[in-house]
This record gives structure tokens, C-alpha cells and sequence, in this order.
């Protein structure tokens, strides 16, 4: 099983987010991270979507979202000539002691501290994935009071290389 | 012209060609049967006696025809009423319309009276589905509903209408019907590899389905068996598209269909997938299904290669237009060792004896075909029977056994009787074939069946059981008959009479055979209770998750 990145275009419809993940749902297909996105089409909308799937799941997956209706387009977005970006908020608890070594961390990954009140601390990471993993888990030493990921957007590098399928 | 949102949905229905529709009437469609009164001359509405019986009225309907099957039901308990209609009609592939109506715009998600959110619960049972919120949009909806029905794979499609938007008026222009034409982008070059590998080929097999039937590809397919010599078994979808007595006919394939068909997928080396999807009633152990075969899978969604079974080949496209792409490149060959072997597993297939002191189920269905003759629509419901019906009837046209093969719904039978017996006008006998647990569960269609003076015979395989699921308690569950042994005092034939129709009774063939002889002369319907053993089983069986190893012939 390996990790893979989908990238659909759909028709910017009421209820075309229920019919992809519904279909996820009902075929078993697992799904790790979903994010809905505007395009510069108002008629498009992107959903980047992250599942753990095996070859002939993936071509399943794949399948399967074509046959949808509002499905334009699908396609595997990967590693070697995609962009992917996640972005983290995270609420730390931090006293006088603490508030310095989690800047000193935050300064390390570029971290932006974007509120700061007296027991606790919000900061914002932008980065791929592994990075806010990373980051977690260096921050994993403190008390993480919230926390909240985006899940990952992606967009391919380039021009257009990669070819639809089975639409 | 300016119409309103009702009127464009009966315009919109005679201008796809749409004659006759079956539905049941409610507050959120008022509008809708109001114009359906003014449109009476052009559309047959046909008033069912509960919304299931409509939708699968309009699935035999579409079977029989071939044409979009459209159902029509009110909101609420209306539209919830069709869900498995329309199931049954997507695992089926059948192209069908459904149009419920809702509450007004302002009334959605308020919870208000007859309220559901049925495009949400249809969702997956739908090839598409729609609420349309502006009349504006309403006759583009509706023909994209029966394009997207009949493009493709068939399938059902939903469009929910709420009340205001049948009373809102906007501009109307009526246009030509679209003619949903599927182009087969045919890879010449995977033709020919696959042409070369059948003409190579030792012992092939082709194994076909409904996909065959909805392509309206039997010509081709016939074409292809005689001319390379190829010997064919068919799916529960495909019954009659290769004629009973037709030398390559292997006749049905899977956990009920005959040991030399399971034999010769599994001693084939080569199996060509016609419009079919490896489903689990054939397919059942994946790893040992043709196992000594390359497999060539042709299919017209794509999703269907790879999902069940992985292939060797795959062909996406219409059945017929993949065949006529591939003859060509076929040689005319002869398989005489091949179909020497095959005549010789013919001997060793299980045979049933006949006992005219009773009734044994495969007597029963030689007879009821000889009555009812070759032009017969045969409808049937779920259980032993359904499976008799397909295993012992002449099967030798096409689109002339409806039967919910995917979803297996018990209840189908009697409204899709009904829509069968619309779509052929009347011109053809259809014969319905039931059991008595099926029965139970929609024989309250008969009210339109009378109403309607529809000539249908209902032929009960009375056994005073659930069958199917008592014979798996027989052989997987010790003989342990958990709620399978209702002790139902129902007296079919007087029951008949209370609804306005005929009913017998039988105990032997003979008496059957008198029954149905009084039955074919009547002009309406007719219910014929026929006794049968509460142990009579079908046979042969492949154990769910087996392969033909594990067929057991007694």
C-alpha cells in the first residue's frame, strides 16, 4: 500500500463533494486527507484527495470517480513532478520557561507565531507534509492543546504532462 | 411557449418518445397528474398499487423494450417507495427515469410533511440524480436524465422536482430527442491481439451477459460462435440470446448453471468476457474462475476490467461494435476435440427425474414453455424458482426473461410483469413465475393487473417455504430451518377471486396443464397455485466462495 495523490475536477455543483466521498466510502477505498478547492474556473472545483491504496485499488479509484457524473477529469499526482503543500495551526501551551526553546523550534522551521497569550501559543506552518510531521513530532515534547491540518492541495509542475484518464 | 413546470415534463416526456409511464399519485405531484389529465391522449399513465410495483413496472417495461422505463412518484414515503426499484434496475443496468416530486423549495430541509432528501438516498443507486430548484432548468434536466439512462452502461437516473417548480412558468421549445449514440473507440491493434490469441486458441469458451442483451449483440455473437466454433455459457442476464437447442449453447453459467458449463470455463484456455462483470454468482472463487484460461474481458464501463477478476485482455466498447471489429480478424476453425469433450461432460450433467404424481419443477417449466409457446415473456421473481425458470425454460429469444439478477429482489416479479406486459402492448403472453414467499411480498399488484385487464399468468411454485434460503439451511446449517417454515394458511386461488381475478390450485402435472390450458384462454390475470416438495432443491450448486470442484449434483 502506498500513498497517493489524486487530483479530480469536477463540476463546482451542490452535493458533488457527498457523491466522490460517498463513493469512497461505499467501495472501501480509504481515504487519508480531502480538500476542496476553488480553479480558476468558476464552473471547476479541484478536489486533491490522499489514499492509501495498492495498484489495483488505484486503479479502481480512479475508475470508479471517472464513471461519476460531474467527474472532468482525474489524475495521479506524483512525487517526482508535483508540488505538495499542507498548511498546520497549532495551539501550545507555553509558560515563561517553555515559550523560549518552542521559538527556538519554530524559528528552525520556519514557523510563524501568530498569537501569543499568557499560557499558550498559536503558530502556522506551511510546508509538505513530511516537514509538519517533522514539526509535530519535535513539538510533540510540550502539550499540543489544538491543532488543526488542512490536508494536502497539490498542483503538478509545468505544463500539461499529464494525460486524463479513462475519461 | 410558456409553460408551466408540470407541462414541461409531460412535453418533455413525448418528445424523448416517452408513451406510456407508470406512478402513483400524491400532494407533491398534484400538479404533475394535473397535466398528466390534459396530456392523457398523448401519455399513458399507468396507476400501480404501490410505488415499488411502478418502478419495477417501469424496469420490465424498459427489459422488454429495450426503451427508457420512466416512474413517476410523489415525495416522502413516495420517493423512498422506489428505492429498490431503482436499485434493482442500476445492479441490472436498465435504463430508467424516475421523477419524484418534493415539498416546495422553501419547505427543504425543514423536516415538513412527505419530506426526504431521496436524491441523498439515492445517490449510490443512481447512475446520476438531480433536485431542480429553477423551472428554468427543469426540460435540460430531464433530457440529460434520459440521455445519461441510456448512454453508455444503462442505468436509472433520478430527478426530483419540488412542487413550486411544477407550478413555475418559464419559455419552452420543444427539441428533437438526442440519440445517444455510443461510438466504440475500437483499438484495432488490441482486436487483432486478441482475434490472434482466439485463433490460436485450443479449447476457448466465451462467457456472455446482460451487457450482450442491452447491446442488442446476439447477431454478432452467433456470428462469432459458428465461425471460429466456440461454445458459449451464459449469465442470468443474458437467457435467450443463444437458442436452447443451439449446438455451442452451454447454457447458464455459475452457482446454478450446469456442471459442463463450469467445466468447460474451467478447462478453457481461453475465455472471452462478453458484457459481463465476473460477479460473484459466477465468479465465485476469483483465484480458481478459468484458471487455466487467458482472460479476455469485454466491457463497455471501464471500471468493470480489474474489478472482480484481473484479466489478460480487456476490450472497452459496445458488445456488438467489438464484434464486429474482432470477426474479421477471426479464422474459421472447428474445435471437434474440444467440443467432442464437451458433448461428452453433456452426459454427466445433472438430470433430473420426472415423477407425474407430483409436480417436480423442471416438468413444470417443459410444460408452462410448451403451452405458452416460443413468443412468451417469462418474469420471475427470487428464489428456487427464479433459478428453475432459468435453468429449465426453452430460453430462445432475447429480452424475454426478466429477472433481477444483481440485486436479487424478491417482489420483483409482479410489477415488472406489468410494465413487461405494456411494453409488448399486449401482443405477447407474459407469464410470470413466482414463489410462494416472493409472492407474498407484492401480489398486491394484482389490483392493477384487473384493473388494467391484463392477460398475466402467475404460475406460484408453492412449496410452503423460503426455498432458496432452506435449502442453504439443509446444506450449511444442519437442518436448522430458522424462520424458514412460515406455516402460511394463504389459499392462493381464493385470494385470486377476491381481487377480481382467476385462481387453481394443482397438485400434478396434470392438473397444471389443464390450469394453464383454462389460464391462455382467459383476458385477464390468472393465478395458478402449483404444490410442489418442500425439499425439491436446485442443482446443481457451486457453495458460495467454491469453485467446480466443490459442485454438488445431489
Amino acid at each position: 500500500m502506498a500513498r497517493e495523490v489524486l487530483s479530480i475536477l469536477v463540476d463546482n455543483h451542490a452535493g458533488v463533494l457527498t457523491r466522490v466521498s460517498s463513493m469512497f466510502g461505499r467501495r472501501g477505498f480509504n481515504i487519508d486527507s480531502l480538500t476542496v478547492s476553488a480553479t480558476s474556473d468558476p464552473g471547476i472545483s479541484r478536489i486533491t484527495v490522499v489514499v492509501q491504496a495498492d495498484e489495483a485499488d488505484l486503479e479502481q479509484i480512479i475508475k470508479q470517480t471517472a464513471r461519476l457524473e460531474e467527474t472532468r477529469d482525474i489524475f495521479v499526482l506524483k512525487r517526482e513532478n508535483s508540488l505538495f503543500r499542507e498548511l498546520l495551526l497549532v495551539k501550545v501551551a507555553a509558560d515563561e520557561k517553555t515559550r523560549s526553546p518552542i521559538r527556538e523550534i519554530a524559528g528552525i522551521y520556519k514557523a510563524k507565531i501568530i498569537d501569543l497569550s499568557v499560557g499558550s501559543m498559536i503558530m502556522e506552518l506551511t510546508g509538505e507534509p513530511e516537514k509538519i510531521d517533522a514539526f509535530l513530532k519535535i513539538l510533540s515534547g510540550y502539550r499540543i492543546l489544538e491543532m488543526c491540518r488542512t490536508g494536502i492541495t497539490a498542483l503538478e509542475r509545468g505544463g500539461l504532462e499529464t494525460m486524463p484518464v479513462g475519461i | 411557449m410558456k409553460l408551466t413546470g408540470a407541462d414541461i415534463i409531460a412535453e418533455v416526456l413525448i418528445e424523448q418518445g416517452v408513451d406510456t409511464i407508470f406512478g402513483y399519485p400524491g400532494g407533491a405531484v398534484l400538479n404533475i397528474y394535473d397535466s398528466l389529465y390534459k396530456y392523457s391522449d398523448q401519455i399513458r399513465h399507468v396507476m400501480t398499487a404501490h410505488e415499488q410495483g411502478a418502478a419495477h413496472a417501469a424496469d420490465g417495461y424498459a427489459r422488454v423494450t429495450g426503451k427508457t422505463g420512466v416512474v413517476l412518484s410523489t415525495s416522502g414515503p413516495g420517493a423512498t417507495n422506489l428505492v429498490t426499484g431503482i436499485a434493482t434496475a442500476y445492479m441490472d443496468s436498465i435504463p430508467m427515469v424516475a421523477i419524484t416530486g418534493n415539498v416546495g423549495t422553501s419547505l427543504i430541509g425543514k423536516d415538513s410533511f412527505q419530506e426526504v432528501f431521496i436524491t441523498g438516498i439515492t445517490m449510490p443507486i443512481t447512475k446520476h440524480n438531480y433536485t431542480v430548484r429553477n423551472v428554468k432548468d427543469l426540460a435540460d434536466t430531464l433530457r440529460d436524465a434520459f440521455r445519461i439512462a441510456q448512454s453508455g452502461r444503462k442505468g436509472p437516473v433520478l430527478v426530483d422536482v419540488p412542487k413550486d417548480v411544477t407550478a413555475a412558468v418559464t419559455e419552452f421549445e420543444r427539441k428533437p430527442a438526442g440519440k445517444f449514440l455510443y461510438v466504440t473507440n475500437v483499438d484495432q491493434e488490441a482486436v487483432r491481439q486478441v482475434a490472434e490469441e482466439l485463433n490460436q486458441a485450443q479449447r476457448p469458451v466465451i462467457y456472455f451477459g446482460g451487457g450482450v442483451v442491452a447491446s442488442g449483440a446476439g447477431e454478432q455473437l452467433r456470428e462469432l460462435m459458428e465461425k471460429a466454433d466456440i461454445p458459449a455459457a451464459y449469465t442470468l442476464m443474458a437467457a435467450g440470446v443463444v437458442g436452447y437447442e443451439d449446438p455451442h449453447n452451454l447454457g447458464l453459467l455459475g452457482m446454478h448453471g450446469g456442471l459442463v458449463s463450469n467445466l468447460a470455463v474451467d478447462q478453457a484456455d481461453l475465455v472471452l468476457a462478453f458484457g459481463t462483470r465476473f460477479d460473484d454468482r459466477v465468479a465465485s472463487d476469483t483465484n480458481k474462475f478459468a484458471r487455466n484460461a487467458k482472460l479476455v474481458h469485454i466491457d463497455i464501463d471501464p471500471s468493470e476490467v480489474n474489478k472482480n477478476v484481473r484479466v489478460d485482455y480487456s476490450l472497452v466498447g459496445d458488445a456488438g461494435d467489438v464484434l464486429k471489429a474482432m470477426l474479421p480478424y477471426v479464422k474459421e476453425t472447428r474445435h471437434d476435440d474440444w467440443m467432442a469433450w464437451i458433448s461428452e461432460k453433456k452426459k454427466a450433467d445433472y438430470q433430473p427425474v420426472d415423477d407425474d404424481r407430483v409436480i417436480r419443477p423442471h416438468q413444470l417449466m417443459r410444460s408452462l414453455c410448451r403451452m405458452a409457446g416460443e413468443d412468451a415473456v417469462y418474469v420471475t421473481d427470487v428464489g428456487q424458482h427464479q433459478m428453475w425458470a432459468a435453468q429449465y425454460l426453452r430460453h430462445v429469444k432475447t429480452r424475454s426473461f426478466l429477472t433481477s439478477g444483481g440485486l436479487g429482489t424478491m417482489g420483483y416479479g409482479y410489477g415488472a410483469a406489468i410494465g413487461a406486459t405494456f411494453g409488448c402492448d399486449g401482443k405477447r403472453r407474459v407469464i410470470h413465475i413466482t414463489g410462494d414467499g416472493s409472492f407474498h411480498m407484492n401480489m398486491n399488484e394484482a389490483c392493477t393487473a384487473v384493473s388494467y385487464g391484463l392477460p398475466i399468468i402467475t404460475v406460484i411454485m408453492n412449496n410452503q417455504v423460503l426455498g432458496m434460503v432452506r435449502q442453504w439451511q439443509t446444506a450449511f446449517y444442519d437442518k436448522r430451518y430458522s424462520s424458514t417454515d412460515p406455516h402460511r394458511k394463504t389459499d392462493f386461488a381464493r385470494v385470486a377471486e377476491g381481487f377480481g381475478a382467476k385462481g387453481f390450485r394443482c397438485e400434478t402435472l396434470e392438473e397444471f396443464e389443464k390450469a394453464m390450458e383454462q389460464a391462455l384462454k382467459e383476458n385477464g390475470p390468472v393465478w395458478i397455485d402449483c404444490r410442489i416438495e418442500k425439499d425439491e432443491k436446485v442443482l446443481p450448486m457451486i457453495p458460495a466462495g467454491a469453485s467446480v470442484e466443490d459442485i454438488m449434483l445431489n
